[in-house]
């Protein structure tokens, strides 16, 4: 039997060296992850890797790669991978970045990259802090719709130009680089933080609530919106764009015009 | 747990910096005032011992901290106005920036003038 196959219609003649994963440009890095391992050595540590990466991998890639093929023993939070879930917030060239949206390329490649946890929140390992802290504030504000009046048979409408007040709030994945930016947080943990006043501004202007009230006054203490010095870090790290500060802004005239 | 060493400093933006800048002239300003209360308290316990030691404040190193501490004040002001209006003005988070530009542009030539007019008093024209 002569078995002559027929050629695939999808087949192109492709000159050799062209296509494929070749065609990616690869370049070296140093990434500089800060470790730490409390059952190990009492301090933190930095340490280097060099790693050959390709203009597509992003920083979370680079991990990743330390950790599959060079020290199995590295520690970091990630989930989707994919800038929607919010774990792998970190401390990236000296600025809160989720690693999932950080290209390598878009970095200064000619020198080491630093990687460290988010400040402010207890460091557990590695890159891994413990989050209880910030979400005892976000608990704390009440993230859930109240609504005093009879239940609706269908949706709860709502116009526009209402949605729009807290559009932008509504954005918040809950990855605390906002929070782990604010200099007020690091020393002061008893700061409600950026993403609680974030999370209760998006329900304080939200018009089918009726908490508002009860939020702001939560909010109108010492260690609440007063507490924010406008350093701006909080919007700069956020990786879904939220303008934070503008948000607290908004708090805090909300708190003083009031009619109570 | 939380004390090993943090690492590297958080590199922020003007605003963290300007925050910096703020509290530092704001201590600065703080102890000068502190000092400024004890030696002016002094001209009603003593008028004579007022003026000794005001007479000591009159030398070239104290002329340049003078200028030092109208440069803290000017900018503590400023940035002040600055900070309210962030707080207050409807687009004073999306012009914050420009805003801290303003803050130094208005701090550059209010201190220029003082300094030129101070300075030369001070090490010029006796």
């Amino acid at each position: 039997m002569s078995t002559e196959l027929p050629e695939p219609a999808s087949k192109i003649e492709l000159k050799p060296g062209v296509g494929g994963g070749g065609e990616i440009p690869t370049f070296n890095i140093t990434l500089r992850v800060r470790r730490y391992t409390p059952e190990s050595t009492a301090d933190a540590y930095w340490e280097d890797f060099k790693l050959t990466m390709y203009g597509t991998d992003r920083v979370l890639d680079a991990l990743h790669k330390v950790k599959w093929e060079h020290d199995g023993s590295l520690s970091f939070r990630r989930s989707c991978a994919h800038g929607v879930c919010g774990s792998d917030a970190m401390r990236i060239n000296g600025r809160n970045r989720l690693a999932c949206k950080t290209l390598l390329k878009d970095l200064d490649t000619s020198k080491p990259i630093t990687v460290e946890a988010i400040k402010g929140l207890p460091l557990e390992k590695d890159l891994i802090v413990d989050m209880e802290p910030f979400f005892q504030s976000y608990r704390e504000i009440m993230p859930f719709l109240i609504n005093d009046g009879h239940e609706p048979s269908g949706e709860r409408y709502q116009s526009a130009a209402d949605h729009a007040k807290f559009e932008d709030t509504t954005k918040c994945i809950l990855c605390a680089a906002c929070t782990s930016s604010c200099p007020v947080f690091w020393t002061d943990g008893q700061y409600f933080g950026p993403a609680a006043i974030v999370n209760a501004h998006r329900f304080i202007f939200d018009s089918r609530d009726d908490a508002g009230d009860m939020r702001l006054e939560i909010l109108n203490d010492k260690e609440g919106v007063w507490r924010c010095r406008t350093t701006f870090n909080c919007t700069e790290a956020c990786p879904r764009g939220i303008q934070v500060t503008q948000a607290i802004a908004e708090v805090k005239q909300a708190i003083l015009s009031r009619t109570v | 747990m939380s004390k090993t060493s943090s690492g590297t400093l958080y590199r922020g933006r003007e605003g963290m910096w300007s925050w910096v800048g703020h509290r530092v002239t704001g201590v600065v300003i703080f102890l000068f005032l502190l000092v400024h209360v004890l030696d002016t308290a002094l001209v009603r316990v003593d008028a004579s011992a007022y003026d000794a030691v005001i007479a000591t404040y009159k030398n070239p190193l104290m002329a340049l901290g003078e200028t030092a501490l109208v440069a803290a004040i000017l900018f503590h002001a400023f940035n002040g106005l600055r900070l309210i209006l962030v707080d207050f003005w409807k687009q004073g988070t999306k012009y914050q920036r420009q805003l801290l530009w303003g803050v130094i542009g208005v701090w550059v030539v209010v201190f220029a003038g003082f300094a030129i007019r101070h300075l030369s008093l001070a090490f010029g024209g006796h």
